[in-house]
């Protein structure tokens, strides 16, 4: 019973993975492409050589971070939309520190920005959720205009504070400050790939810990299933979904953070907020929540995207074939609750039994 | 030959590899009233589920009025007449009477709905069928036993002439149930038949005609209620013979342990008790009677820490606990076993295990040093299924695939275990089959005879009279009255429940 439990909810995402693959082809199919050709090059450009390895790598990083921070907050019920806000001043963080404190050994200087970068998107999120617990407003509204107020803040921060006249962008941190180093870029052929990437696969097993062997994990985890049972049973809620929250924030802070130091080495002007925070949502939403589940899911994604690049590069077939194939398996993990109905169906389970005596429910 | 309105043959119904009626057949003669009497998980909603529509049957033929049919939908089994009155009513609260009853077929005139036509029609029908009811009432105004009858119409107006009523006594009371009786026989006087599942036996010796008795979704037997005794239904119901009577020992009422002192509390911006107080003795169990709905749940919810109180006190021996939060009043010695298991009482997605633990896993030596040592909670689990005869396949299990019996038995487990001195058992049985009953009745009664005090509030008379040693009546927020359980009889009860003063 366990055990197909855990088949089935493997099988939600994986035939959208499948799903949004074949929309993909016969799109391609329509407009004349060459879908096999084409699924091909991604493949290559994004997993066939260690270079193209560790772009993926790289750029799975903050996707794994922006969805745990998701996922924490979603086991404790809420949508915490406001992930691009928290990375960005989690990016916007480690930058301002980095530049800040160069005196620092390279171990301070290092993790003084990545925490620092952390604690403001924690801040960040902190907000919504204090909001949430003690006034009740909807961490969906909140978090979405304090994803704004991050955007015109860090433009306003940078253009006035960190950039020099008339550049939009901060200078560039010391290298010392940076998480690449020669040794991983040597083995990768020079790509991107840095330290971030094992911060990140540390960061999910801390957080199944934390979910699975803490007393605050299993509290976030009860108020999130059910918060009047977790009232009666003397939890108390307010502090609970706080701390969850401001736990979100501080993984999508720490997502920007990494970034921040490890790939784009500076924080610049930008006009829209960042589409990792976003993707990492779909991430998470993919992983169905389960932190292992997310460093597949960012794996994919990220595949997808670096992949994506080389598509053009080979072919003339537009790129954005591959935002169509991620939007499918997102709309398809979105409706899985018809998988789940087809599943049921055909694999008749127990689990949707109409029980007798009404009044069970 | 007797006309069958309804033959159901040889019906089986799987849910995967789960067989929920199996080879069930029965009949319903038009002018009958047809009890379906089973425990809960015996498979009656199912089998009517699907002479409603809502399910399909695996195999076996549904015949109506003589034709074989196959209803996709309740909208084509309406079409055939087949009315269905829940047992959570389908009623919109902000509607009138009036427009609860036309929805979905408002009669129209010009495109817009002729409500006096409707009101004519349905007027009309009341007064055929008896059926009290206030068209003009909004429906969030009207008693449990008014909604009833508004679902009853709503089935009469749409034409129907089988009724189907799914435990239709669980909310009323007994001068409640008494009417829907008259209403039933009416329905069958007028030549309507009726199915009513229920598990209670003493409605089915005074409303029904023939009884169909189901168990583990088999057919067990089709019986004349007039030629069949109450036991031999029990017995057929649960499959051995049953004890109806809780082995309990005198004792003598010990020290009190808990008090209530004019106890007021406010929700919604209504004061929902006024001036309740109450006292609960060591070795004592003290019943709250009262319909659903008068300030037991408010009651309930100011004892756990879960309502503030606005003026009152509420002590547990000399630990004064009105404004204390829900953790510490748990900790001071009170349990609770709440009415709504599913929602409150565990949380459903989490492991048996995980359950037992809820109220005190933040505790030495669960939790240490902000870590939860699970070896030590499953292991608890496991000691705890086995003493309390939970059945499951094992402590890992999740709550929600447990029955309803046995979810009962976690949380009465996980109450019990912790020891309290006062312990609050609200509907404690409702919806649970016998067995489970029989053992929670135990449990309770153990709780007293080991000098512990126990609350106990139930909307079910039978229950309250059986185990308490003393009953409190409560109405609209306050104690009417307090009696005697072995001297009074179910009518005195429901006179007091209804609001009235035994002295009148």
């Amino acid at each position: 019973m366990l055990h197909s439990r855990s088949i089935r909810a493997l099988a939600v995402p994986l035939i959208s993975i499948i799903a949004g693959f074949i929309i993909g082809a016969i799109l391609m199919l329509i407009f004349g492409y060459d879908p096999v050709q084409n699924y091909q090059n991604l493949f290559i450009g994004s997993l066939g050589d260690v270079y193209s390895l560790g772009e993926t790598l790289r750029n799975m990083t903050p996707l794994i971070l922006t969805a745990l921070g998701f996922a924490v907050s979603s086991k404790a019920g809420f949508f915490n939309i406001g992930g691009p806000g928290q990375y960005l001043m989690g990016w916007f963080g480690s930058i301002v520190f980095a530049l800040n404190f160069t005196t620092l050994p390279t171990w301070a200087l290092i993790s003084g920005s990545m925490v620092c970068g952390a604690l403001l998107g924690g801040i960040w999120s902190f907000i919504a959720g204090f909001l949430r617990a003690y006034f009740g407003t909807s961490e969906v509204i909140t978090t979405i205009m304090l994803n704004y107020i991050a955007l015109y803040f860090v433009n306003f921060a940078v253009k006035n504070w960190l950039a020099k006249k008339g550049s939009d962008s901060s200078p560039n941190i010391v290298q010392r400050a940076s998480l690449n180093t020669d040794f991983l870029q040597k083995i990768t052929n020079n790509s991107t790939f840095n330290w971030g990437f094992f911060i990140a696969i540390i960061t999910v097993f801390v957080i199944w810990m934390y979910f699975n062997k803490t007393r605050s994990g299993f509290e976030v985890r009860s108020v999130g299933l059910n918060e009047a049972a977790s009232t009666y049973a003397g939890i108390n809620v307010k502090k609970t979904i706080v701390i969850a929250m401001l736990l979100s924030g501080l993984l999508a802070g720490l997502g920007g953070a990494i970034d921040g130091i490890g790939n784009f080495q500076n924080i610049s002007v930008s006009n829209n907020l960042p589409s990792v925070g976003f993707n990492g949502m779909a991430v998470a939403l993919l992983a169905a929540e389960n932190p292992i589940g997310i460093i597949f899911a960012a794996l994919l994604f990220s595949a997808l995207q670096i992949g994506g690049l080389s598509i053009s590069v080979y072919s003339n077939t537009p790129s954005e074939i591959v935002d169509i194939v991620i939007a499918s398996i997102i709309f398809f993990v979105g409706i899985k609750y018809i998988f789940e109905v087809i599943l049921t169906r055909k694999w008749g389970k127990k689990q949707h039994k109409v029980t007798n005596g009404g009044a069970n429910k | 030959m007797e006309k069958y309105v309804v033959q159901m043959k040889n019906i089986t119904k799987n849910f995967g590899n789960y067989k929920a009626n199996d080879d069930i057949s029965l009949e319903l003669k038009q002018g009958e009233i047809l009890a379906l009497l089973g425990e809960n998980g015996a498979g009656k909603s199912t089998l009517m589920g699907m002479l409603s529509g809502l399910l399909q049957p695996t195999s076996g033929d549904i015949i109506i009025n003589d034709k074989i049919v196959r209803m996709e939908s309740p909208r084509e089994a309406k079409k055939l007449g087949i009315g269905m009155v829940h047992q959570h009513f389908m009623l919109i609260p902000a509607f009138s009477v009036l427009e609860n009853i036309i929805l979905g077929d408002e009669p129209l005139k010009a495109g817009r709905i002729n409500y006096k036509q409707a009101a004519a029609d349905i007027t009309l029908l009341a007064g055929k069928y008896h059926l009290e009811i206030d068209l003009n009432a909004k429906v969030r105004d009207i008693t449990v036993g008014m909604q009833q009858r508004v679902e009853i119409m709503k089935a009469l107006y749409r034409k129907a002439n089988i009724f189907i009523f799914d435990e239709p006594t669980a909310a009323l009371t007994p001068q409640e149930i008494k009417q829907l009786m008259k209403v039933l026989r009416t329905l069958a006087a007028e030549g309507k038949s009726v199915i009513f599942i229920t598990h209670k036996l003493k409605e089915i010796k005074e409303a029904a005609d023939r009884c169909v008795v189901i168990r583990m979704g088999k057919l067990v037997d089709t019986v004349e209620v007039s030629e069949t005794k109450e036991e031999s239904l029990a017995e057929m119901m649960v499959g051995h013979k049953v004890n109806f009577a809780v082995k309990k020992q005198e004792t003598d009422q010990g020290k009190e342990i808990f008090r209530i002192e004019n106890l007021n509390v406010e929700a919604h911006g209504q004061l929902k008790l006024k001036n309740l107080s109450l006292t609960v003795h060591a070795g004592e169990i003290v019943g709250v009677a009262g319909v659903d709905g008068n300030g037991q749940s408010e009651l309930i919810a100011a004892i756990t820490g879960l309502q503030k109180v606005k003026k009152g006190v509420i002590m547990l021996g000399d630990k004064q606990l009105q404004q204390q939060n829900a953790r510490k009043i748990a900790a001071a010695g009170i349990g609770c076993i709440p009415e709504d298991r599913q929602n409150i009482g565990l949380i459903l997605p989490l492991t048996i295990a995980e359950n037992l633990v809820l109220k005190s896993y933040y505790k030495q030596p669960i939790s240490n040093k902000g870590f939860l040592n699970y070896k030590r909670i499953n292991e608890d689990g496991r000691a705890l299924i086995e003493k309390f005869d939970i059945r499951s396949q094992s402590e890992k299990e999740l709550v929600e695939d447990l029955s309803g019996g046995n979810q009962q038995k976690v949380i009465v487990a996980r109450e019990i275990n912790a020891h309290p001195d006062l312990l609050i058992a609200a509907n404690p049985t409702r919806g649970v089959d016998i067995g489970a009953i029989e053992y929670i009745h135990e449990k309770i009664v153990e709780q007293r005879n080991s000098g512990h005090g126990v609350l106990l509030v139930s909307f079910e008379l039978e229950e309250i009279l059986k185990l308490s040693d003393r009953v409190v009546v409560m109405h609209e927020g306050q104690i009417v009255g307090e009696i005697d359980p072995r001297r009074t009889s179910s009518e005195e009860l429901g006179l007091l429940m209804a609001g009235r003063k035994i002295a009148e």
